[in-house]
């Protein structure tokens, strides 16, 4: 599994993101920039560039058509994908940690920060897809501050006007956009802060990364917890390997720990869990800093690791990986 | 409702608080044997009988006795009460005049008065008495009846004690934790029948499956213990000498007064008598020379027959057992003598004696026993030669002699099964600046008891044999920090080996590792593998395994010599590792595993213990703190007879596969309970999944199907682009 290095970005990985045809994957970095590279060979397609600050967050429509990202200019900018036009600007008092499209690509939900006497505030769009996209309502059609501990990673569900968060005390909690409701809520899912929240290809269930060294899969519906990984160090991104039973966790010590903390190098592997035995079944190293976002393409064939080293690693799976049954022959579903 | 005090009934308050008198008459003594009198002697005769216990040591006055009094006769009865102020008074008054002869035809006789009634009342008819249900007692060796032939080991930490069952890693597990009141160490008896731990009072003994108390031996602030090879005695020794003090209890199992200022004693372990006691104190010894205690100060012959000691300078003692009395009434008067060691009894030795033991009780003993042998050295005085004599006991014959010259210290190292006997000479030069090293080797089953020499340019730090085997370690080192040990200075050695050439019959050099830091040898108590560790230094911790017969099978080196191109290339290392502060290096009783500890006795860096296979793999580890000893079980020895070893290691193949098949077992259950469980997992996770989609089903078929009909139509298009990059002609001239 030789893996590709896209070196595009000057600063850290934030986020990496595939297209729903997987043939694209999207990053952006703290260098200001987001990059879309073709996945079979990591070629770079093309740069985003508009951004004045470094850019959180990124998600793709499920049409590759639109863009959407949140940076810490306080700015959320729609993109067209193919020009690489930024469409529109919305902005606000304090910078996007997060944003993501709804299934039906008609909406955009946003986390700004909380910060500057502003609460944090979770905001939704709805996204005017005709004509060129530049005709966008100013106003959001929902928008609450959730009480409490502020959310820091969010993903519609399946259900409609239902978004599920995660939070900075560690809870994951399905709000109602509409009502600013809190629905639901599992106060002790995670013990720190919340890093990452991927949802399976049909949103029934998601995966949540904490900086508590563990990852949890929790039904979406009911927010109990299915599977807990636990791992030895602070994770930041975990993701879903579609067809396989596989999760993937990515982490490591704190840049600023690496020094003080243990002799031994940092852990910056991206380690393979069976997603039902709850067992480590491997590992890939190849960073040379903290794991901060990890993406698996949609039909499960390939995975991009992005660190805080600047690298953004693709993963093309080898026949083995697909071949080998590690528990024996066992019917997993997906 | 009472209208006076004394109305009111205070029976119930007086009968709570009345006074008990001492209504008792135990102080109270009848004295039958007195003379029989009439009125007019009687003020001469108490006076007379007064004077008389008052002579023995019993002040009593004539008024506190009574003369009963026969009026009718005018005479009195020929008894005598005395009171006495309390029971203690009236029983020494009794020990003292009971027999007393007052004169030619009268003796006193003294009992309780309390005795005298009980005595008449006493029952007349025979009751049997109620025999004891006999309980057997445990089996003290039932642990080696473990149907997984596991060993044991003690750990000992803080005030803690566990003990363990070792074997396969599924099958070590705690055996028992004892609640044993504070004590200053453990051990174990030499064939492991018993564990003895050190209290204040005293030694005391466990054993049993149940870990039962065995036997105490009251030996008060005892510090050291040392336990005969078959485990007959037991040898202890405090700093204190032995103090009686006042009403201590008599017996056999406990110290009389004759044995007060001593500090060694012997007792035996069955019966938990003492045998006798000794003092360490050497007579007409200048005591501003202290001596360094030797230990054991008592050598115990390998049978348990003699018990030995010496004196330094003088004279070597031997006690016969049971008696403890000096063999022969006389000690060996050995001008000179430093220090002697028992020669081992092989098994061979061991089976023979047991046989003619047998044979004895028929009354037609066969072969003669072999008699015991020591071996002793003298060290060099005017006009005499230092000197090494093999004896033979009790016969007293001396075997074979041989003289030494330039000889600073000698040391004796018997191999364990008696069949050679190393000296090693540490000599000086003539200038005496610089020691160097002699092995003299006597082989000891041969006829005359030939001796070979070793020399050798270094000094030798270490020496062991192997055990049942023709090789030897020794551990050398020519480093100049040798002899002033420093913090932070690891001393440069040298290991060889040797092995005993049989066509030329001397010991020759199989291989010398150089440079190394290794100062201990623990051979594995069956030969052939050997560990070299570094204790005691703070900055090296080194354990090297080997193995000395790598490449030939273990019955090719048995039965025939080593081939002369080979000698010495089946030496092999098989492993190295690594056990930080390391204080002790120990070998289970099969040879199998090596246990290493890091004592709190010694230093508190990473306290703990670890158990490595022979090879060097490392099984357990565990670091704990105030970790303070391991102790391996020991095993008797086998009850098995060489042939049937024989048999066993022919067959050794159908024996294992045996072993293979239980150990497949176990994985397999192991492995179908995993299984089983993993099973389970995945149906829970699949029923979960169909829920959640078919919950999904329904939510997207209110919704609509019209978003799966995009799904389906999946457009495959295949663009070929060709794209003219440069284009270049050239003309080609012919």
């Amino acid at each position: 599994m030789r893996p590709i290095l896209l070196q595009g970005h000057e600063r850290s990985l934030t986020q990496i993101k595939f297209n729903r045809e997987g043939d694209l994957l999207f990053s952006c970095s703290k260098d200001h920039v987001m990059n879309v590279w073709y996945t079979h060979n990591g070629e770079r397609l093309g740069t985003y560039d508009a951004n004045n600050g470094t850019v959180w967050t990124v998600d793709v429509d499920s049409e590759s058509q639109f863009m959407v990202s949140g940076a810490a200019d306080n700015t959320l900018r729609l993109w067209n994908v193919a020009t690489g036009k930024c469409l529109f600007t919305w902005e606000f008092p304090t910078a996007v940690k997060r944003v993501a499209f709804s299934e039906d690509d008609k909406q955009v939900v946003c986390i700004t920060e909380q910060r500057m006497g502003h609460q944090c505030a979770i905001r939704v769009f709805n996204i005017n897809r005709s004509g060129d996209g530049t005709k966008q309502s100013k106003e959001p059609v929902h928008m609450f501050n959730p009480i409490g501990s502020k959310a820091t990673v969010c993903a519609f569900t399946a259900q409609p006007n239902i978004i599920v968060t995660g939070h900075e005390s560690g809870k994951v909690a399905l709000f109602n956009v509409k009502t600013g409701e809190e629905i639901d809520n599992n106060e002790r899912a995670h013990s720190d802060v919340v890093t990452d929240l991927q949802l399976s290809p049909d949103k029934t269930y998601c995966i949540t990364s904490s900086k508590d060294k563990s990852a949890r899969i929790h039904d979406t519906k009911t927010l109990m917890v299915i599977k807990t990984f636990t791992t030895e160090t602070p994770l930041n991104s975990a993701a879903l390997a579609p067809n396989r039973p596989y999760v993937l966790l990515g982490g490591g010590q704190e840049a600023m720990n690496v020094t003080t903390t243990s002799l031994r190098q940092g852990k910056f592997e991206t380690r393979f869990w069976h997603k039902v035995f709850e067992e480590e079944v491997g590992r890939v190293k190849g960073h040379f800093g903290p794991i901060n976002t990890i993406a698996v393409h949609p039909k499960g064939t390939c995975y991009a690791s992005g660190g805080e080293d600047g690298f953004v690693r693709v993963h093309h799976f080898d026949d083995s990986y697909f071949k080998t049954e590690l528990y024996g022959d066992l019917q997993i579903e997906d | 409702m009472p209208g006076t005090v004394d109305d009111i009934d205070f029976s119930d308050i007086e009968a709570k608080y009345s006074v008990e008198y001492e209504e008792s008459l135990d102080n109270t003594v009848v004295v039958d044997g007195v003379p029989v009198i009439d009125k007019s002697k009687l003020e001469k005769l108490l006076a007379k009988i007064c004077k008389e216990f008052s002579r023995r040591g019993i002040s009593i006055k004539p008024d506190d006795t009574f003369m009963p009094w026969d009026d009718a006769k005018g005479k009195n009865k020929g008894y005598l009460f005395i009171d006495f102020r309390n029971e203690n008074e009236a029983n020494a008054a009794i020990a003292a005049m009971n027999d007393h002869p007052f004169d030619a035809k009268h003796t006193f006789k003294l009992n309780h008065f309390t005795d005298v009634e009980r005595y008449a009342n006493m029952n007349e008819t025979y009751a049997e008495p109620e025999t004891e249900e006999y309980t057997p007692r445990e089996h003290l060796r039932a642990w080696l009846a473990d149907p997984q032939g596991r060993d044991q080991y003690v750990i000992y930490r803080g005030e803690e004690v566990q003990i363990h069952w070792h074997g396969k890693p599924s099958q070590c597990e705690l055996a028992h934790k004892p609640q044993w009141e504070p004590f200053l160490y453990v051990a174990w008896s030499p064939l492991g029948t018993y564990i003895a731990t050190l209290h204040r009072r005293g030694v005391r003994l466990w054993g049993g499956p149940s870990w039962k108390h065995q036997q105490r031996f009251a030996h008060p602030l005892v510090k050291l213990i040392d336990f005969s090879p078959c485990e007959n005695y037991l040898v202890t020794w405090a700093v204190e000498p032995i103090v009686v003090p006042e009403g201590a209890p008599q017996g056999p199992q406990y110290f009389s007064p004759d044995d007060e200022g001593n500090n060694i004693a012997v007792w035996d372990i069955k019966s938990g008598d003492l045998l006798r006691t000794f003092s360490t104190n050497v007579e007409n010894e200048n005591p501003s020379v202290k001596r360094q205690l030797q230990w054991p100060a008592l050598k115990w012959s390998p049978d348990d027959k003699f018990v030995a000691r010496v004196t330094p300078g003088q004279m070597i003692s031997v006690y016969e057992l049971p008696s403890m009395g000096l063999h022969e009434k006389k000690s060996l008067k050995i001008e000179g003598v430093v220090d002697f060691e028992w020669c081992p009894l092989s098994d061979k030795d061991r089976d023979e004696a047991e046989k003619a033991a047998t044979n004895g009780a028929d009354g037609r003993s066969g072969k003669k026993i072999p008699e015991n042998k020591l071996a002793y050295w003298t060290p060099e005085v005017a006009n005499q030669p230092a000197r090494v004599t093999l004896l033979s006991f009790p016969s007293r014959t001396i075997l074979r002699q041989k003289n030494l010259f330039n000889v600073s210290e000698c040391k004796l190292y018997w191999q364990n099964q008696g069949d050679f006997l190393c000296v090693k000479v540490d000599r000086h030069t003539k200038t005496k600046k610089s020691i160097f090293c002699n092995l003299e080797i006597f082989r000891v089953r041969e006829k005359d008891y030939p001796v070979e020499v070793v020399e050798l340019k270094d000094t030798v730090t270490d020496f062991a044999w192997e055990p049942k085997g023709e090789r030897f370690a020794i551990v050398s080192s020519s480093d100049p920090n040798l002899g002033n040990p420093g913090p932070g200075i690891t001393i440069k050695t040298d290991v060889s080996f040797y092995q005993l050439d049989r066509g030329k019959n001397d010991f020759k050099p199989l291989r010398t590792l150089s440079n190394r830091t290794s100062n201990a040898i623990r051979w594995s108590p069956r030969g052939r593998h050997v560990v070299l560790a570094t204790v005691g230094s703070s900055s090296k911790s080194e354990l090297e395994f080997w193995d000395l017969d790598f490449n030939n099978e273990d019955a090719n080196r048995r039965e025939g010599q080593v081939a002369k191109d080979d000698w010495g290339s089946s030496i092999q290392l098989l492993g190295t590792a690594d056990h930080y502060g390391v204080t002790d290096v120990e070998w289970d009783p099969s040879g199998r595993y090596l246990a290493t500890s890091a004592s709190a006795w010694t230093h508190t860096l990473e306290n703990g213990y670890a158990i490595w296979d022979f090879r060097g793999q490392e099984l357990i580890k565990q670091i704990q703190d105030r970790f303070k000893q391991f102790l391996w079980r020991p095993r008797p020895r086998t009850l098995l007879s060489k042939e049937q070893q024989k048999q066993i290691r022919k067959n050794l193949k159908e024996y294992s596969r045996v072993f293979e098949e239980e150990d497949q077992r176990e994985s397999e259950t192991v492995n179908t309970e995993l299984l089983a469980h993993r099973r389970r997992l995945v149906d829970e996770w699949n029923a979960w999944r169909a829920r959640c989609k078919k919950e999904r089903a329904e939510q997207t078929g209110q919704e609509g199907a019209h978003e799966k009909k995009k799904e389906d139509d999946k457009e495959e298009i295949e663009v070929w682009v060709d794209e003219v990059i440069e284009q270049i002609e050239e003309e080609v001239v012919e």
